[in-house]
């Protein structure tokens, strides 16, 4: 158990490439942070230098109050599941298992003890004689996350290790690492670029961006408040809808419509998500005159894909709802996002 | 390589059209193995059952009293020796140093063109060149190894000591085979995924131990597949290299079976021993590649 204190942290790879900058992150003793943003963010980078796999070239990573940049990945008390599980596939379960424990010189009955009580929790006794090869991807997946907790370490890293399951398994192995993490009460830092993933699992978010921290913050304020354009459309399914606004002395015309503005005059980028439109009469006020283009059934939901002065907009509706061709939607200016011309959220 | 490697242990089907394409296919290939190794095998198993007097005048059927010659044969029994001590040591030679720069170059991989390509050329010589290479460098009188060693207090004379002579055609057969051995185990130490030695490290596992444990393990099916293409090596190609360097000698110290085929059958012109002699050898060969195909087909991939 220990927090993790990041400062100032930077990696430049020896080919002078600029991985990751200026990180400072604070994780809670048991906090679970997920490190999401898109592909060559700089979030495995991120990762393997707490894990020590990657060396630091700027700044610090402190484990439990420890400052771990000198220290070897077996020093610093922390245990990785990768992306691929990296189980030995010369070892049998109980092997893989017992090897990070055997390397540390502990007592025979202790290993065996340790190895039974994370079979029994993550339901592989019966594989414990197996290689890896014959195990499904699942099984694979708890082994890997067996090896992690025999260790009992003071922190669990993960990279992206639900990508290789398919999107079913993917979402009954969320629950479980979440579950049995808050039993153990861990700390954790996870990796993924699948947002659904992070929005459900995190204690608090971590959005980066080209290397850069974009946003931090718990799953439901990231959702609400999001800090730019980028944020907004990362994270949230659909995509936030953006579209160009001005304001103009007071009032914001957006779509045809017209809206209590705030704030300074001049172009603005509005966000709203998709469920903050509603079907309106076309004279109401705030109404923008929108065109159905295509519609999908999610069974739950229908998502109505509309052109309002064109612009592709995205709603959301409850299974059922009817959608003609011409229609007008309209949203409650409360739930109005604004941000500037370069992307940043205009405080409200 | 490596990939050259696993697929030939695949078995592939595919589904022709016409029923003699396939024949028409293989013909080529079965022509030249029929020629060039099938009818001379034959004839060795022949005249392996034959002897001839001194003159090559007269033919006699002897079953298989070459055989049990051989084998009371101290000469014969001489060869077998000194065939085990330098295929074993020149097995054991090719395949550390291999193994040993592989490991250097795979800690390094990005910047090593160069030092790759360089250590691939001695694969490109001949083994007589490479047998008179070596021969010159170890030359007792104009050879610089010698007067090296002569410097650390030792006489270097290959062809007076037969342990002298022993080292030389080691070290001149395996120089060669390591280039083929080296490339194998680089292929194969590429095909280990960087995550496992990474969990290891994470699991406490030093880099001693982490070679011991985990990448040794993992690379025994390169290991293995190259212990017995180096023993045929050794005990087949090699002739080149002891004819260029000691030429069996001195008092038939490094006289291995296959030269010695050479010299009973070319030189002392006993030609039904000399056939037996090869029968024997290709006995061993086909034992060998016959358990390299078992177990390379049954363990081959984790
Ligand atoms: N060994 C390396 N040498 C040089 N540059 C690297 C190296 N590893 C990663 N990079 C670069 O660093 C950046 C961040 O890579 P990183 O692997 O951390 O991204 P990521 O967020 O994990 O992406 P993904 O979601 O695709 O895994 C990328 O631009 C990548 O090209
Ligand atoms: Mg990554």
């Amino acid at each position: 158990m220990a927090a993790i204190t990041i400062e100032n942290l930077g990696k430049t790879y020896a080919g002078g490439a600029t991985a990751v900058t200026g990180i400072d992150l604070d994780i809670r003793d048991g906090e679970f942070v997920v490190l999401v943003g898109p592909s060559g963010c700089g979030k495995s980078t991120l990762l393997r230098m707490i894990a020590g796999l990657e060396e630091i070239t700027e700044g610090t990573v402190r484990i439990g109050g420890r400052e771990v940049n000198r220290l070897e990945p077996a020093e610093r008390d922390i245990a990785m599941v990768f992306q691929n599980y990296a189980l030995y596939p010369h070892m049998t379960v109980r092997q893989n298992l017992s090897y990070g424990l055997k390397n540390r010189r502990m007592a025979r009955a202790e290993i065996t003890r340790r190895v039974d009580e994370a079979a029994r929790i993550l339901e592989i006794g019966q594989y414990l004689d197996r290689r890896p090869r014959a195990l499904s991807g699942g099984q694979r997946q708890r082994v890997a996350m067996g090896r992690a907790i025999v260790r009992e370490p003071a922190a669990f890293l993960f990279d992206e290790p639900l990508s290789n399951l398919d999107a079913k398994l993917r979402v009954t192995m969320r629950g479980e690492i979440r579950a049995l993490q808050r039993r153990l009460g861990t700390t954790s830092v996870y990796v993924t670029h699948d947002q659904l993933e992070a929005m459900t699992m995190a204690d608090r978010l971590v959005v980066l961006r080209g290397g850069r921290i974009e946003q931090v913050g718990t799953p439901l304020d990231v959702y609400r408040n999001p800090v730019s354009t980028f944020v907004a459309q990362f994270i949230g399914s659909p995509s936030m809808n953006l579209l160009p606004g001005v304001i103009d002395g007071g009032t914001l015309r957006l779509g045809g419509a017209r809206f209590a503005g705030t704030g300074a005059a001049g172009p603005v980028t509005v966000g709203i998500r998709a469920e903050d439109l509603t079907i309106a009469r076309p004279d109401a006020e705030g109404a923008m005159a929108a065109q159905l283009l295509t519609v999908e059934e999610l069974g739950s939901q229908r998502l109505g894909y509309f052109d309002i002065a064109g612009e592709r907009v995205v709603a959301a509706f409850p299974a059922g709802q009817v959608l003609r061709t011409d229609m007008a939607l309209t949203v409650s200016p409360a739930r109005l996002h604004l941000f500037d011309t370069s992307g940043c959220r205009i405080a409200a | 390589m490596r990939a050259f490697a696993t697929n030939k242990m695949q078995t592939k089907r595919t589904i022709f059209r016409n029923r003699w394409l396939p024949y028409l296919l293989l013909a080529p290939q079965l022509a030249v193995t029929l020629v060039f190794f099938l009818w001379p095998a034959g004839q060795a198993v022949w005249q392996s059952f034959l002897r001839e007097d001194a003159f090559g005048l007269k033919t006699t059927f002897v079953g298989l009293a070459n055989y049990t010659r051989l084998f009371d044969s101290p000469e014969y029994l001489n060869a077998l020796r000194v065939t085990l001590v330098f295929s074993v040591s020149t097995a054991a030679l090719a395949l550390l140093s291999a193994l040993l720069l592989a490991l250097a170059l795979d800690r390094t991989i990005r910047t090593t063109r160069l030092y790759t390509t360089l250590l691939v050329w001695p694969y490109a010589v001949a083994p007589a060149v490479a047998g008179v290479l070596w021969w010159f460098m170890f030359n007792p009188t104009i050879g610089i190894l010698p007067y090296l060693l002569e410097g650390l207090g030792y006489d270097w004379n290959h062809a007076l000591n037969k342990g002298d002579a022993m080292a030389l055609v080691i070290i001149a057969a395996s120089w060669k085979q390591i280039s083929y051995n080296f490339l194998f185990f680089v292929a194969g130490l590429q095909s280990i995924p960087a995550s496992l030695r990474e969990a290891a490290a994470i699991d406490g596992a030093g880099p001693v131990k982490r070679f011991f444990t985990i990448t040794l393990p993992l690379l025994s099916p390169t290991t293995f597949f190259l212990l017995v293409v180096t023993v045929v090596y050794t005990m087949f190609d090699t002739f080149p290299v002891i004819d260029a360097t000691t030429g069996g000698g001195p008092a038939q110290g490094t006289t291995i079976l296959v030269y010695k085929v050479y010299d009973d059958g070319f030189i002392g012109l006993n030609l039904g021993s000399s056939a037996a002699q090869s029968v024997i050898l290709m006995g061993i060969v086909i034992v060998l590649t016959v358990i390299q195909f078992r177990y390379v087909e049954r363990r081959v991939t984790y």
